[in-house]
Parts: C-alpha cells; sequence; structure tokens
C-alpha cells in the first residue's frame, strides 16, 4: 500500500513547481498553466486525505476546485483576449497600463 | 506492490511533465506537457479509489479547460523569445526551495507519515463512488452546490462580457443599431441616413431598437 505522505510530497512538490512556474514565466498563458498545476496540487491533496479518512467530502471540494479553475480559465483566457486586442503581446511586462 | 509502482509512475510523470509545462519554451508544447499531467494525476486519482474525480479529471480539465487555453493559443499566434535567466528566477527558485523545505520538514515530523490506506480497503463502501458523491452532494452540500453554480454564471457573463468587442461605428440600418446603447458608438448615432427628426428620435430613444430586433 502507498502511504498517505507519499501523496502530500508528491502534492508539495506540484505546488512548488506551480508557484515558481508564476513566478519566473513571463507569458500571460503559462502563468495561467502554473496556477491550474497549483490547484491540480491541492486536488490530489484532497483526494488522498478524503480517501484516507474514508469520507467523500474532500472529493466533493475538489470538484468544486475543478468547477473553479474551469470558470477562471473562461475569465482569464477573456482577459488575455482583451489584452491581446490592445497591446499585441501577453508578456505580463509589458502589461502594465495600471501602473503609475 | 504493483500499487506502488503505479504510483511511482503516476507521481513521476505528473512531476516530470509539470516541470516541463513552466521549463519548455514553446508555448504548445507546454500545453501539451499539460495535458500529460493531467492525464497522470487522473491515474493518481484512479490509484486512490476516486473514479468520478478522475474521469471529471480528464473530461473536464483535459477535454474542455485545455482545448480552451489550446484554441486561444493558437488564436493568438505567439512568438516565444522569452528568457529565463534574469534576476526574478533565480528569486523564485530560492524561495521555491524553501518552501518545499519547510512544508517537507513540517511532513516528517507530523504523524500522518507512517499512514497507509489498509483500513480504506477493508471498509470499501457497498455503494459505488459516484453513487456516494451523488448523495453527499445533494445533501450535505447542496448550498455550495448552488454556490459553485453562481459563480459558473459569473465566469459566463464575465467571460461574455470582456470579450465582446465593442464595433467601431454602426452600420447604417444593419443589425449593430442594437449596439447603440454603447457610449463608445453613440457619435456614430448621428451619421445614419434618415430625416433629422428621425435621426434624433433614434440618438434620444437607443433602446427601442432592441424591441424591434
Amino acid at each position: 500500500m502507498v502511504p498517505l505522505s507519499y501523496y502530500v510530497i508528491v502534492s508539495t512538490v506540484m505546488f512548488v513547481i506551480g508557484l515558481v512556474g508564476v513566478l519566473i514565466r513571463k507569458n500571460f498563458l503559462i502563468i495561467l498553466f502554473a496556477i491550474e498545476l497549483m490547484l491540480n496540487a491541492a486536488n490530489i491533496n484532497l483526494v488522498a486525505f478524503s480517501h484516507y479518512f474514508q469520507t467523500v467530502s474532500g472529493q466533493i471540494i475538489s470538484l468544486f476546485i475543478i468547477t473553479i479553475a474551469a470558470a477562471e480559465a473562461a475569465i482569464g483566457l477573456a482577459i488575455i483576449i482583451v489584452l491581446f486586442r490592445k497591446k499585441a503581446t501577453t508578456n505580463v511586462d509589458e502589461i502594465s497600463l495600471l501602473k503609475w | 506492490m504493483a500499487q506502488l509502482l503505479f504510483f511511482l509512475y503516476f507521481a513521476g510523470m505528473a512531476l516530470f511533465s509539470s516541470v516541463l509545462t513552466i521549463g519548455l519554451r514553446n508555448p504548445i508544447y507546454c500545453t501539451i506537457a499539460l495535458l500529460s499531467t493531467f492525464i497522470h494525476v487522473a491515474g493518481l486519482f484512479v490509484l486512490l479509489h476516486a473514479e468520478f474525480i478522475a474521469a471529471i479529471q480528464i473530461i473536464i480539465y483535459a477535454g474542455a479547460v485545455l482545448i480552451l487555453y489550446l484554441f486561444v493559443l493558437m488564436l493568438l499566434d505567439l512568438k516565444s523569445n522569452e528568457s529565463f535567466l534574469h534576476r526574478q528566477s533565480w528569486i523564485a527558485l530560492f524561495f521555491g526551495l524553501v518552501i518545499l523545505a519547510e512544508i517537507l520538514v513540517v511532513l516528517f515530523k507530523s504523524p500522518i507519515l507512517e499512514k497507509t490506506g489498509a483500513v480504506a480497503v477493508a471498509a470499501a463502501p457497498a455503494i459505488g463512488n459516484t453513487e456516494a458523491i451523488g448523495l453527499s452532494l445533494f445533501n450535505e452540500y447542496l448550498l455550495p452546490f448552488e454556490m459553485v453554480g453562481i459563480i459558473l454564471l459569473g465566469g459566463i457573463i464575465g467571460a461574455l462580457v470582456l470579450a465582446k468587442q465593442p464595433r467601431p461605428a454602426a452600420p447604417v440600418g444593419g443589425n449593430g443599431a442594437h449596439h447603440a446603447d454603447l457610449p463608445s458608438i453613440q457619435p456614430a448615432a448621428p451619421v445614419q441616413e434618415g430625416t433629422p427628426e428621425e435621426v434624433g428620435a433614434r440618438s434620444g430613444q437607443p433602446f427601442d431598437k432592441i424591441g424591434s430586433l
């Protein structure tokens, strides 16, 4: 049997990969990908604990997270399209319209 | 033992392809690596006896969300001249390693380290996974379920409002007349043909066009 801590370690490493991805990448789309990675890491954690505590509550919360991620993807892509129409770039360093 | 091998395969591939997701230069390759991550995470869910979540992961994440990303990526035609060796990336790597070390230190001191799922298999529920999720979702979690529905509705409306292209000028007598309520279109309204009385009536009351459409 696989110990619970293995799943937690996988989830931790994936979350940190997503975090580093948000920090080092300049492409707006890849930053959204990294956010998806972090949400997936949270899902692994929730489902692992749900399995080991013998309850489906964690799986339901991870279902909600998947829903939120879908809504986030739709909104994020709409923002990308609007920005690309205005600035013709997805580099977050060049998108500084609201900077004083 | 076989379960441990499958776990190692799925976990290793998921982590490897998530590294590729943030490490590759071409955004299309990043998307394919993210697809691989999602599929292997779904494999981890199957190992955890969460078959419904695994199916949802494949259908919604890999099927819908990722295709949406890929669609926008193809639409935008991005140039990939991004460099990773900027100052921020070293700081980010440093802090990422610090956070990873912190979480692992806390984990190895915790009592969950040795726990395995032996109890879980012995007390496997008599009803299926999907049925258990459905019962719990519509009894205990009915209010959060409805709230998530409202969030999805907000997502739909927000995406539509954000991505709607403002028309530069209303075509004469065409279908674009129902955009007259947008502020940016207002100066174009008097250009339309017609007697001055008609034009005044149109610009003064832009909303009765909607009823006639």
